[in-house]
Formats: structure tokens, sequence, C-alpha cells
């Protein structure tokens, strides 16, 4: 599926200045470690005992059956593997012991996620404790280490590809700070080494390792025992880590969904706030001065509207793939072209001709980074201004140190006085005006609900703004509102008020329904999956009493009493227009009786009548009765079956 | 006459207060009429231009009167000449009467066009300044009801744009004249906008007209036994940049005829054989399911796959809060009432106002045709309409379902390091540059509105599109200095709050990262000038000419410096470094022109152009280290013609600019001093007075 996030900004004449960020994140490779031992199918709340607890295990088991399924819609080609440790059988390639990687048939280990890889483990707590079984890993009577071996298992499935065109992962999930607590004396300080070795290895091949710590209810994960050093993590990184209290096992879900997501940078960019006059001097100057007056951010992208019907053509006798070609014809000879670089543009009647070079230096107005070039209070924003998702800004001090600073700086200036940027974006696809609208962060008990930085909204020009609501001009004033409606409307507003509404709560109906019916022919099930489509309005909220003495008030208000008739009278009417038409069917099928056209068809005398004759049976027959003469014949011949 | 055939008159304001802006109305025009021959090849124009000394027209000859009215292009179906009479306007001399050009205008519509069907529009550029003649009976608002009720008689439209800069003080004439003009608009018959800049001159005029067309029409469903009737039209949508075809050089130059066009042909082979083509009909559809892929023929999907039932509904109404601005996802439909609906048109607007009051949105789902695959959700918003003929109407913006949504997280800034946290003095500074650098300034229209915005990639396309028509070599043109203002900062805001910027440099200490240093990124992020091009033939002086020589095959040409683009010519003889007569040549050359540019300019017309020409001629005297060569050539400029009245302004521009002699601090060949270069402009003046 061809719906790789980058797809968007990818510029035509500008490959390979994008190129270095794409590379980076292109594909993905994920393991994910799961810790079976015992501990994590104690109940993860404290809650009352009538009500059926859930284990973190179950938590995991959901979230990552989740994000297989939007993998598999948005970015199938990233590779996965799972694997479990702390366990009692043991499978893998190395054969260590309490290390078990879990798979499907015709599936390797790490591969792309398939529908039965879904299906499979979305139910494997069914049967994980007859098949896999759970186990506590490090004790002290064994020398066995399985944390080590797990790394050890995942660092092997992760051997493919190479670092430089796939992002590499390690994502571990446990909810026991202390995995050494158990053992005491040499043997620890031994193994605690081993491990952070082994780590520190695998880092150093180009493996990023994650940790998805679990809180149970009665203490906090304490990163500083073990796993901040696991990961490499100082001083202030480690808060970051730590899941906010995890209370309602629904919150942990989310926190635990977003941080599954890898953030993919689209692009660095170069902010630039202001330059000074005497930069376009002096070249040498330039690197320096220039330094003063820019950031850098990186864009991600935060929305990426998903369609359905990504395809490809198959022969459908042998179902396999087929490749399409494409060849160039010239129009005027016929001779087969290869692909031609000149590009034409019909102006006054002259063919204008343009290089592909030429139209890449036209559209290339500005440098290709953000230019800053004022600020105007929101409401300068309208609701209109719009045209494309936004972008995410982040600043970045990667390339330019400080440039976090300034970015913070402004942002809360922009923030306090109430004020977006207005900046102008020079990609050579669509050079833009964008606004720059600084986000707080919002922080909620399911963890970061918007993180902050700048929104990049993508401005019209005034020749995309359109006025239809200026095209049908009456010559008195419109009507409005009287005051007394208009407070009829809000009582409506009151009453029909969706409350706590979130867009998260929507999901996508059409493309809910096409991957459930991929997913049951991938399977081979006979039964269509039924979709509850969220986005109908609540009818039955609808007809409450309180909601339907509101609309009525409102509608007696507006409308006037009667308007129901009023309408049913003009429905009517509305009938009468098509009696109309029903009579001039009826006309022309008489008209049209009058001939015999098989016989004028054979005789060939069709081409003697006139069109108004021709066109009566046209019209005696529906079909349609545009075209020239000939055409008309033709279509009647081809009615009477000639 | 066909359907979306439009005859247009551009009725253009020449007289004294508009030549400032005159080259903009040009440009305007100019832009609307190449879009015209590409879009629109049988549309008729004519150009009517008011305020000038002469006066030409039908109905000054016929009945008298309508003084400094010139028709200067009849009503014809556009062509090159249609072009051309656009070209150097002539400035007026008279003060413009823009009653009078429209009544010309409209004449010439009417004769041309009599009752025919289809679209007459009228387009009014002007500053409205001047005090207009008085009617021979009756009031000028009278004037105006006789004339609206002639176009609406006619279905004529009229646009007016009234330009006027910003310092201009608003005085009872303009006030008057702009009533005259909303007058018009309350009869239905013209839009009026105000613009006071040139930037937003060049996008206050529609240069395409593109027919409304309605996505949906029938009932917004607030319940079952609610519903509103109205009617869906897109509100914004990008005008793309043209798809150009492919040209196929195959055709013999005799055959006059070749359409020059290649046809793309897709075939599908199999992968086992892959020399035999596969028909169309025995091709299936298969869809990726991961790396699954799942055929299904067509007729299988018809019968599964999702069926929403055509309508729009309402979910119900929530805090405009609860949806922050960067959920719109796309371009925007705006809901209008059914047109000539009293009843719906009230319904609408007293929602409309209920929302606006309470702060609050519609959350709608819609499905704009029936056999649609997927349905939109989305968020209705308030317009309450400003203007009293105008029916309130709603913004629809279509908002992201859960899929959609990429929840990434980021790091709280308050978490940073305290090395990333600005100080307060720090923000400070960035606390005067968000307040100074203010677009929306209190008293004057807001800067760069989008409304009044022009796409400066489509403009300079355009432009290029028609130089090419003429010189089939021709390079891309540099932006033009309105259009510049789009993609730079203002460069006199930034020259007038300068110590500001600096503060906050000095306040901020950016350093690049040692550790980065990789070619390519590094190019990419360093400051490029704003146009490529100027920057291209600018800077690669040394080894870069051979590639230049690639880019700009027309390099034979250079040797002229031409009217077009001197700067550019200028700097393209320069990087033609073959031999070193050619800087020589190049400087000389560039001397001469600006000098006959300034001694031809009797009205101060070029001098913005003699200043980037010297400029540019200073900028390579220092580069080539021959600075004596522009000191000498700026003192024999000055001491000839400082006394001259018109041309002591330019020099007052000069030393604005700071563009003074070239000192040693610059060039250690030069043998002036910093202090001579600061007093080069004041010294003379002090020993005259």
């Amino acid at each position: 599926m061809d719906l790789d996030p980058e797809g968007i900004f990818r510029d035509d004449s500008d490959e390979d200045d994008d190129n270095l960020h794409e590379r980076e994140a292109n594909k993905e490779m994920v393991v994910y470690l799961i810790d079976a031992s015992p501990k994590m199918f104690t109940p993860a709340t404290t809650a009352q005992s009538d009500e059926k607890q859930e284990t973190h295990f179950h938590t995991i088991v959901n979230c990552i059956t989740q994000s297989l399924k939007t993998q598999i819609i948005g970015r199938s080609h990233d590779e996965v593997s799972i694997c479990f440790f702390n366990t009692k059988e043991k499978k893998n390639l190395q054969d260590l012991a309490g290390v078990y990687v879990y798979n499907v048939t015709e599936r390797e280990p790490l591969d792309r996620p398939d529908a039965r890889l879904i299906k499979e483990f979305s139910c494997i707590e069914d049967s994980f404790m007859n098949n896999i079984g759970s186990r506590y890993g490090i004790t002290s009577g064994s020398r066995e280490n399985t944390l080590y071996n797990a790394l050890w298992v995942a660092q092997a499935l992760l051997r493919k590809g190479s670092v430089k065109t796939v992002v590499k992962r390690i994502l571990i999930f446990t909810n026991e700070d202390d995995p050494f607590g158990g053992i005491t004396g040499a043997a620890k300080t031994d193994m605690i080494r081993t491990t952070i070795q082994r780590a520190k290895d695998a880092q150093d091949l180009g493996l990023s390792i994650e940790l998805l710590p679990l809180s149970r209810p009665d203490e906090d994960f304490n990163m500083s025992l073990f796993y901040a050093d696991l990961i490499g993590l100082e001083g202030d990184d480690i808060v970051q880590y730590v899941p906010s209290a995890g209370d309602k096992l629904e919150d942990m879900t989310n926190q635990l969904r977003k941080r599954m997501m890898k953030k993919r940078k689209v692009k660095t960019l170069a902010f630039a706030i202001t330059n000074d006059v005497c930069i376009e001097a002096c070249s040498d100057y330039l690197s320096v001065l220039c330094s003063f007056t820019k950031c850098c951010c990186d864009l991600s992208i935060n929305y990426l509207l998903l369609f359905v019907g990504a395809i490809t053509w198959l022969d459908s006798i042998s179902n396999l793939p087929l490749k399409a070609e494409r060849s160039f014809i010239c129009n005027d000879t016929g001779a087969l072209l290869q692909n031609p670089q000149k590009r034409f543009q019909l102006y006054n009647d002259k063919v204008v001709k343009f290089s592909v070079r030429e139209l890449s230096d036209v559209k290339r107005v500005a440098s290709h980074h953000l230019r800053l070039l004022g600020f105007k209070p929101l409401d300068c924003l309208k609701d209109y201004h719009n045209l494309r998702p936004s972008t995410f800004i982040y600043p970045s001090d990667e390339q330019v140190f400080g440039s976090t600073r300034v970015f913070v700086a402004l942002h809360s200036s922009m923030l306090r006085l109430g004020r977006f940027a207005l900046a102008f974006y020079g990609t050579p696809t669509r050079p833009q005006l964008v606004a720059l609208v600084a986000q707080e962060e919002v922080i909620s008990s399911g963890g970061q609900n918007e993180p902050p930085g700048m929104h990049m909204i993508y401005l019209p020009y005034s020749d995309d703004v359109r006025y239809p609501e200026e095209v049908h001009l009456t010559s008195g004033d419109a009507p409005r509102g009287t005051d007394e409606q208009i407070k009829k409307a809000s009582n409506l507003l009151r009453r029909t008020e969706l409350k706590n509404f979130s867009v998260h709560d929507f999901a996508n109906p059409a493309l809910q329904k096409h991957y459930g019916i991929l997913e049951a022919l991938a399977l081979g099930e006979d039964e269509m999956p039924d979709i509850k489509d969220e986005t109908l309005p609540d009818e039955e909220g609808m007809a409450r009493p309180g909601i339907v003495k509101a609309i009525e008030e409102f509608k007696a208000s507006v409308f006037g009493e009667n308007y129901d008739q009023e309408e049913a009278e003009a429905a009517a009417s509305k009938a009468g227009a098509s009696k109309k038409r029903k009579a001039i069917t009826d006309a022309a099928s008489q008209k049209s009786a009058a001939y015999d056209w098989a016989d004028l068809a054979d005789t060939g005398k069709l081409k003697e009548m006139t069109v108004m004759d021709l066109k009566s049976y046209l019209t005696a027959h529906g079909l349609p009765v545009s075209g020239k003469k000939e055409a008309i014949i033709s279509r009647i011949l081809t009615h009477l079956g000639k | 006459m066909a359907r979306n055939k439009e005859g247009l008159v551009l009725l253009l304001d020449v007289g004294p207060s508009m030549h400032g802006a005159l080259q903009e109305v040009e440009n305007v025009c100019s832009t609307l009429l190449r879009k015209k021959l590409v879009y629109n090849r049988s549309d008729e124009v004519g150009i009517v231009l008011f305020g000038t000394k002469e006066t030409c027209n039908d109905l000054a000859k016929e009945i008298g009167g309508y003084k400094h009215v010139v028709v200067k292009h009849d009503i014809k179906v556009v062509e090159e000449g249609t072009k051309d009479a656009l070209q150097n306007l002539p400035r007026g001399t008279a003060p413009g009467d823009f009653l009078d050009a429209i009544v010309v205008g409209l004449d010439m519509l009417i004769k041309r066009f009599g009752n025919t069907k289809g679209k007459h529009r009228l387009c009014l550029i002007t500053d409205s300044q001047h005090p207009l003649r008085d009617p021979p009976e009756g009031t000028k608002e009278d004037q105006v009801d006789t004339i609206a009720e002639q176009m609406k008689k006619h279905d004529i439209k009229m646009d007016c744009i009234v330009f006027r800069e910003s310092g201009v003080q608003h005085n009872s004439v303009m006030d008057e004249n702009d009533q005259l003009l909303y007058h018009f608009r309350d009869r239905s018959v013209a839009k009026v906008v105000q613009v006071d800049t040139p930037t937003s001159l060049l996008g206050a005029l529609k240069t395409r007209i593109v027919l409304p067309v309605t996505i949906f029409r029938g009932d917004l469903e607030v319940s079952s036994n609610l519903k509103i009737k109205v009617w869906v039209y897109k509100k914004t949508s990008e005008e793309k940049f043209p798809t150009l075809k492919k040209y196929s050089d195959q055709a013999p130059p005799s055959d006059k005829f070749a359409s020059h066009e290649v046809k793309v042909d897709f075939e599908y082979k199999s992968i086992l054989e892959p020399d035999t083509v596969v028909p169309p009909d025995q091709r299936i559809k298969g869809y990726l399911y991961g790396p699954q892929v799942v055929p299904i023929s067509s007729a299988e999907w018809e019968a599964v796959k999702f069926k929403p039932e055509k309508g729009v509904k309402l979910l119900g109404f929530a805090d405009r809060s609860s949806i922050p601005r960067h959920y719109f996802m796309k371009d925007v439909n705006s809901f209008v009432p059914e047109p000539g609906n009293k009843k719906a048109t009230v319904a609408v607007s007293a929602i409309a106002r209920a929302m606006q009051e309470m702060n609050k949105v519609a959350i709608l789902r819609c499905v704009w045709r029936q056999g649609q695959g997927n349905v939109a959700f989305g968020v209705l918003t308030p317009n309450i309409s400003s203007v009293n003929n105008v029916p309130d109407s709603f913004f629809f913006n279509i908002l992201p379902f859960s899929e959609d949504i990429r929840e990434f997280q980021f790091r709280s800034f308050s978490s940073l390091p305290s090395s990333s946290q600005p100080t307060e003095e720090q923000q400070e500074a960035a606390d005067s540059l968000v307040k100074m650098l203010d677009l929306a300034p209190p008293g004057r229209e807001e800067i760069l509105r989008p409304d009044f915005t022009p796409n400066p990639m489509l403009e300079r396309f355009y432009s290029f599109l028609d130089l090419k028509s003429k010189e089939p070599d021709a390079n891309a043109p540099p932006l033009d200095k309105c259009l510049r203002r789009i993609t730079e900062p203002d460069s006199d805001i930034i020259d007038y709050q300068a110590p500001l910027i600096q503060n906050l440099g000095k306040a901020f200490e950016l350093k690049d990262n040692p550790k980065r240093k990789k070619a390519r990124t590094q190019e990419r992020l360093n400051y490029t000038a704003a146009d490529d091009q100027t920057k291209k033939s600018a800077d690669p002086y040394a080894e870069k000419a051979k590639a230049i020589e690639v880019l700009y095959p027309s390099a034979e040409k250079v040797g002229k410096i031409g009217d077009l683009n001197p700067v550019q010519d200028f700097e393209a003889m320069l990087t033609e470094r073959s031999s070193s007569i050619w800087v020589q040549k190049a400087i000389e050359e560039m001397q001469k022109y600006t000098t006959v540019l300034i001694e031809n300019s009797p009205q101060g017309d070029y001098y913005q152009k003699a200043l980037e020409c010297i400029v540019a001629l200073r900028k390579a005297c220092i580069i080539e280290q021959e600075p004596n060569e522009f000191n000498q050539f700026l003192t024999k400029l000055y001491k000839r013609l400082k006394n001259v009245d018109d041309v002591a302004k330019f020099f007052q521009l000069l030393s604005s600019k700071n563009v003074s002699l070239i000192s040693k601090e610059e060039a250690p060949d030069s043998d002036v001093t910093e202090e001579m270069a600061r007093s080069f402009y004041l010294k003379p003046e002090a020993s005259s007075q």
C-alpha cells in the first residue's frame, strides 16, 4: 500500500534533498519482548473483587493486537516479531532457555504481520498456559538469565537488513522493575553486568531498546533500580519514562498505544526568524550571521488521512499479480517514444515548450525552509483558511545548537500574546503561506493529549478562496433570524449537546468495513463482519421528549405552524412537473407509433427523416436524444437490433 | 454564446494618484489575460482607462460629456493585442471619475452583447479619491440606482477594487465615493473590496473565474422531523499548477496541425509470460492486506462494500474548544441556505447566530452522493454575514477519524534541561519581536491576508509562460518585488526594527552543530537568498561558472544589458569569466545603462529599478575588488546630476538605503574612508546651503 507518510511531502523535483530523512524512516523492524513471568498474570488493579480483574499480560496482548491492526492498514511493510521471555517452554534459534518466539504458519519469525498472526495472537491468552507456560526466570538457584537470553534472541532476529535503511527497535514490556531482585551476591552483580553489556552491544549495532514499564497498583515502577542502566538513561530522561500512576488500566493502555508508535520525522527544516540585510552582501559572513537568526525544527505528521482502495491487478485465472508497463506513443506519428523530457502548454493557440528543469526552477520561488514574516492575532485565522492536514513542528538542536531555546521563547510569547506566526514555507511542490499556531501541552490522566510545539496550518491563496455565499444574491436584504428565533435555536443547541465530544471516538466506517471484509476473506471465513457505524446520529437520544419539544418549538418559530403541510403541497406540485414530463413521453410514443421503424431501417429511409421525428422514437423508448443525426440513427439501429 | 464564455470590461483608473500602483494594476490584469489565454480562449475583454488627459469613447462622441475616459481596447476575443494594450499604461493627468467609466463600460457591454445570455462583468480598479462630477439631474445616489437598474436588466456584475495606500488620510470625498460603491453592492450588482498594499492589489482581483458547482443539494437533517434545505459548495479549493502535457518532437516541422501530444498506454503483462498482454476482462482487482493480496471481483465487492445512505445528518452540538483548529483536515465547504427559500435562510441564520453566541459548533456526518463509498465526518462553524444582502451560512471542515490520528508524544517544554530554557532576558527579546513584527496593526488592513494574497508560484509561471511564448529560450524571471513580500519579510519593517532584531540575535546564541557537518544538510540549511535564481547567478563566481552555462544555454546572448532584467543580465555577464575583459565590460555596460535609466526617468518611475542596478553594481565592485570603479562612477554621477531637481530625489533614496561609496572597510583597494562614505551625500548639501 503506497501510504507512507513521507509520500505527502515528497518533492518530485527535489528528491535527493529529502532522501536523507526518508531513508532513515522508511522501514521499521520491531521485536516485542514480553515478560511472561507469573507476576504479569496477577491482577493489575486493586479493584473491587466482584469485577473480573485484568492482568498486565492481557493489557499488553490487547495493545499489540491493536497496534498490529493499525500497522497492517497503514504500514504493512514494517516487520514484527513477538517474543516472550520467562516462559516454561523455549522456542528460538539459539535454543536458549526461557525464551519463546511466537509465530504462526507460513510466516518467518520476523516478518510483515498477516491476518493469521493477528487473529491467533489476539486469543493467545486462552492457550498460553498450556502451550508456552509461565515461570520466574531469574531465581537464586539457577544460573539462567532469561532477560539476557531474550535480548540475545531479539538481536539475532533483527540481524537481517541494514541499519542504514531500516529502523530496528526492541520494545520490552514488563512490570518487574528489579529483575535481579531474587538473587544476591556476586552472581547478581555478574548477571547485571553481562545483561547491561548485552544491551550495550545491541545498541552499538544500531538497535534501539525501549522499555514500556507497567506500574502495579501498590508500587510505582522504579526505573533507577535496573532499567535506566539497561537502556542508557541519565538524569532528567528517567522522569520521562515513568508512566503516571497506573490507577486506571484504560489510561495505561492509551499510553502504551501512543508509545508504541514510533515518531517519524518528516524532515528537518531551518526556521529563519529574521535575516540581516547585510547577509546578502558577503557570502563569507553568511554562515556566521545566519546562525544567529534561524533555528531548526522537526516536522512530523500527526494526521494522515487513510483511504481504502490500494489495489494491484491480478490475472483472474491464475490470481498472479500483473506487471503494468507504460509506453509513450506520439499522437501524430504513432512512433514509440522514450520518456519525453519536454512539456508543453497551449498558450494563445501556440505551443510553449518547457524543460522539466525549467519547470522546477519556476516552482522554486523561495529557499527551502520556513521564513518568518510576522505575527497576527489568532482571530485573523479564519475557519475557512484551510487546505490540508496540519503538520506538527517540534524544535531540534541536532543541527543548530540553541534552536530549542529560541523556539521555546517564541512559543511562550505567542501563547501569552495570543498570536500566531505567519511564515512562508518554500517547498518546491507547493510553496505556501503557513500559520504556525503555538500548541500548549495538554496533559490528562491518560498521559499527554496534545504535545507542546507548533501546528503548521497551510493557508489558501486568494485564488483558492471562493465566495459561494455571494452567488445567489437577492436585491433586498437577506432575512435573518430574530432574537426570538435565536433563543429557540439556543435552546435546541443546549438540548442536543454532545458531552465530552472527542474525535478519537469515531472510527472510519468505510475503512473498518473494508479491512473487516479483507480480513475475513484473507482467513477464508464465510461470514462477512458487521461493522457498527459510529458516525450515525443517536436516533433514540434524539427522540427524547425534551429534545423533540425543543425541535418543535424551533420549527414553529422559524417555519410557521403549517410547515409540514406546505411541504407536502410543494412536493405535490413537483409531482405535477413529472406529470408534464410523462405527457411529453406519451405524445412522443404516439408520434413514433405512426411509423414502421423496422421497415424504415431496412429500406434505409431513416436518413430522409427529420431529426425531430427520429427523436420521437428515442423519447418513446427512453433513450438519450443527444448527438448528431448520424449518432441518433445509429442509436436507433442499435436499439432495433440491426 | 457559450454558457461559460465571459465578456469582461476592465475599468482602470490611471489618474495622478494611481501612478504608484499602475505597475501592479498592469501585472494583475496581465495575469488575468494570461489565464484567459490558457483556460478561456473564447472570452472577450475590453479595456477602458479613465483619469486620462485625452477623451475617446463612444458616449462622448454621441452625446458629449464623459471626459477623460479612453476606450483603450474594444471588446474582443482575447489575443496578443489585448495584452499589448495593457503595456505601458499612460500616466493620466485628470482626476478619475469612476461613475463615468462605469457608464462607458456598461454601454460597451450592452452594445456588444445586447440581451444575449452569458456572463458579463465590469471590473473597476480605482482609488476613488476624487470628487465625482455632479449629475445633470438628481443626486449621485439616483444615478447609481439608474446604473444598477441597467446592470440588473442586462445581468451584468461588477467587481470594485479600491486601492489606497495605508498612509492616505480619509476625507469626506472618499467617504462619499465609498458610500456610492457600497450602494452598488447593496443593489446586489457589485462586490467591493478595499486593499492597501500593492501585494494585496495583486490578489484582490480574481484572475480566474470558476463556475461554482454544488456538491450537495438537499436537507440538513437536524432530526427526522426538522430538515433545513441547504446547498453545499466548495469554499476553498487549491488552484493547482497546470498539468503540462508531454511534448513529442516526432511530427515533421512542416506539419502545421501536429498536436505534439504524447499518448500514454498501459499494458498489463503476466509475470509468468512477460510477452503476453492480459486483456482487461481477464484482470481482477487484488486488495492488499498485509503481505497477502485478496482477489475480489468488482461484482462481489459491490455486494459487500460499505454503502451509506445519501444525506447530511446532525450528530449534535459541541463546545468549540473541543475541536482544536489543527483538526481541520481538508479544503473547506460552505453550507448555504437554498437560494430563494426564505424559511431555510432564517433557520440557518437563527442556528448560526445561536452557535456564535454560545460558542458552539455542530458535528455532522455527510454522504454527498448516493453510492459514495465513504462518509465525511466534520464540523460546522457559523459564518455570520457582515453584508446585508448576503445570507448567513456555515463553514464545514472535515475532521479526522480515530485511524487518521497519530498520537506522538513529545517532551514537554517544562522538563527540558535548563540549557534549552530561555532566560528572562531572552523571553523579553522574543516578546518584543512578536509584538513588533505585527502584521495586523490597528488602524489599517491586515497585511498578507490569505484572501488577498496571490500565489507567487503561479504568478511567476504565467509570466514565464508569456515570456516564453515570445522568447523560447528565456529563463524564468525573478520574483516581482510585490511577490517577494509574500516569501520574505518586508525589508522596510526589518530595516526599521533592525536594533530589535539584533537584540534577539544577541540574546540567543545559536551555533551550528560541528558534528553534523554533512555537506548536503549544511547546504540545505544555510541561508539561501530567497530567490534561488539570483543566488545561482550571484555566488558561484568561481567554479560553478561551467554549471551556469549548462543551466543557461542562452549565455551567448549575454553581453548586453536588457531592459527586462538588467540586474540578472549584469550578473550573468560577470559569471562569464572566460576572460577578465568581461568584468570590465559588464561594469561599463551597467554604468551606461544605469545612467540612461536615471536620466530618462522624468517622474521617477524607474528610480527603483535604477536603485537595484546601483546596488548590484556596488556589490559586484566589492567582490571583483574594483571599488574605485564604482566610487568614480558614483561621484561623477552625483556631481553631474545633483542639481537636477528630480534626480536629487533619487540621491536621497540612495542615501536612505545607505548606498554610498565603497569604503576601505569593505574593499581594501578603496581609498575612501568610512567617514567619507557616510558623509558623501551630506557634505555637498552643507556647502550649498
